[in-house]
């Protein structure tokens, strides 16, 4: 099963190292191939020197025959071009964007893109530390359902927590 | 007519002066403080130093009440986060992006961008009109250069179209082998008749390549593009 991860910072490298070593057929992709150098020696994914917010980059990572794709770069903007590329153009089936400002977040759920927000993550974690009770859908990725874009735009679709 | 502007560079910046003098009310988002401050110098408080990527900042311009949106930053990802919260999120008639890479033009307008303004397609466009298309394409060379392997496109005023090989003068040692009609390649026989559309390969000695234009294209060939 291919997953493509684009962003190969500290997260990035991290979960690339975990999916390969747990048998997936892992494709990595960074702007910069010093960011490759977070990888194990052994790593036993492929990784690609790319912008993985260029349709053709990502074609040539075989994004189309991708079970899953994760877009885990620093800039929230470049993730969600990345995964609605990955999601609308090449129609991989698991799609998920890391968007670190909440706002956009949610409204990228509301707009049928998965999402993992690390900032309502860490402020849940935190605040469970401290016995604070949970935020209400902080945690976890938040799914959502792909909007089939017709002529007719598709209803909103609520997020669920996954 | 109330359109925010968001990106404050070369586009953003004339863009807005532009519109304010055609009499329209305008906001214009800059994320850059020093960059913002320098326009505002200029046009007047209308700048705000801001990112229109974030919701709430869309909000403060006064997203909801605005005819247009008009994202034209840099970065192609900027231009469509900003898109699809001004259309999702204020419910904004028009938004316009800027899209330096071509390739994603089809994505964004199936996201919902109602405008896709694309420099890099635009001068491409130019520069395409300027290149000749009926001219031979050199394919090949053999022979150390004595012969050369060259494609002709037949277009519809060529004097080839509805004629056979039999009717068309071909120069000594030139000989016409291949015929290529909707993609699909044929050998040429006596009872093929030539029509618009059609690409054919052709083998010819190097000095005969002017006759083969004459009869297969028409006319002269683009002097600079003769070798």
């Amino acid at each position: 099963m291919r997953s493509v991860i684009v962003g190969c910072g500290r997260v990035g490298a991290g979960f690339a190292e975990l999916l390969a070593r747990a048998g997936h057929e892992v494709v990595i992709i960074d702007i910069s191939t010093e960011a490759f150098s977070r990888l194990e020696p052994d790593f036993p994914g492929t990784a690609i020197r790319g912008d993985g917010t260029d349709e053709d980059v990502l074609r040539r990572a075989g994004v189309a025959e991708a079970e899953y794709f994760f877009a885990l770069t620093e800039g929230d903007n470049r993730n969600t071009l990345a995964a609605q590329l990955a999601q609308e153009t090449f129609r991989v089936p698991n799609v998920v964007a890391k968007v670190n400002d909440p706002v956009r977040a949610e409204a990228f759920t509301a707009l049928g893109l998965s999402t993992l927000c690390r900032t309502t993550r860490l402020i849940d974690d935190l605040g469970r530390y401290m016995g604070l009770a949970p935020l209400p859908g902080a945690g976890g990725v938040h799914v959502a359902v792909p909007h089939v874009h017709d002529d007719e735009p598709a209803a909103a679709t609520p997020g669920r927590e996954a | 007519m109330y359109v925010i502007v968001v990106g404050g560079g070369k586009v953003g910046y004339y863009l807005t002066k532009e519109l304010l003098a055609a009499g329209h009310e305008v906001v214009l988002l800059e994320k850059d403080p020093r960059r913002a401050r320098q326009i505002a110098d200029e046009v007047g408080s209308i700048v705000l130093a801001r990112d229109g990527c974030e919701g709430k900042h869309l909000a403060e311009a006064g997203a909801n009440r605005a005819a247009i949106v008009a994202a034209v930053t840099g970065d192609d990802e900027d231009n469509l986060v900003v898109c699809q919260m001004a259309k999702h999120h204020f419910a904004v008639p028009r938004t316009i992006a800027r899209v330096n890479n071509p390739k994603n033009e089809p994505l964004f307008r199936h996201l919902g961008v109602d405008e896709i303004i694309s420099p890099t397609r635009m001068v491409l466009g130019a520069v395409e009109q300027d290149i000749p298309v009926h001219e031979l394409l050199h394919l090949a060379q053999l022979e150390g250069g004595e012969l050369e392997v060259l494609e002709a496109q037949i277009g519809a005023d060529s004097p080839a179209v509805g004629r056979r090989p039999a009717d068309i003068t071909l120069p000594d040692g030139c000989s016409l082998f291949i015929l290529i009609r909707d993609e699909v390649a044929q050998p040429i026989r006596p009872e093929t008749i030539f029509q618009d559309g059609d690409k054919v390969i052709a083998i010819t000695r190097t000095e005969c390549a002017v006759d083969l234009h004459r009869e297969l294209i028409g006319g002269e060939p683009d002097p600079e593009l003769v070798a």
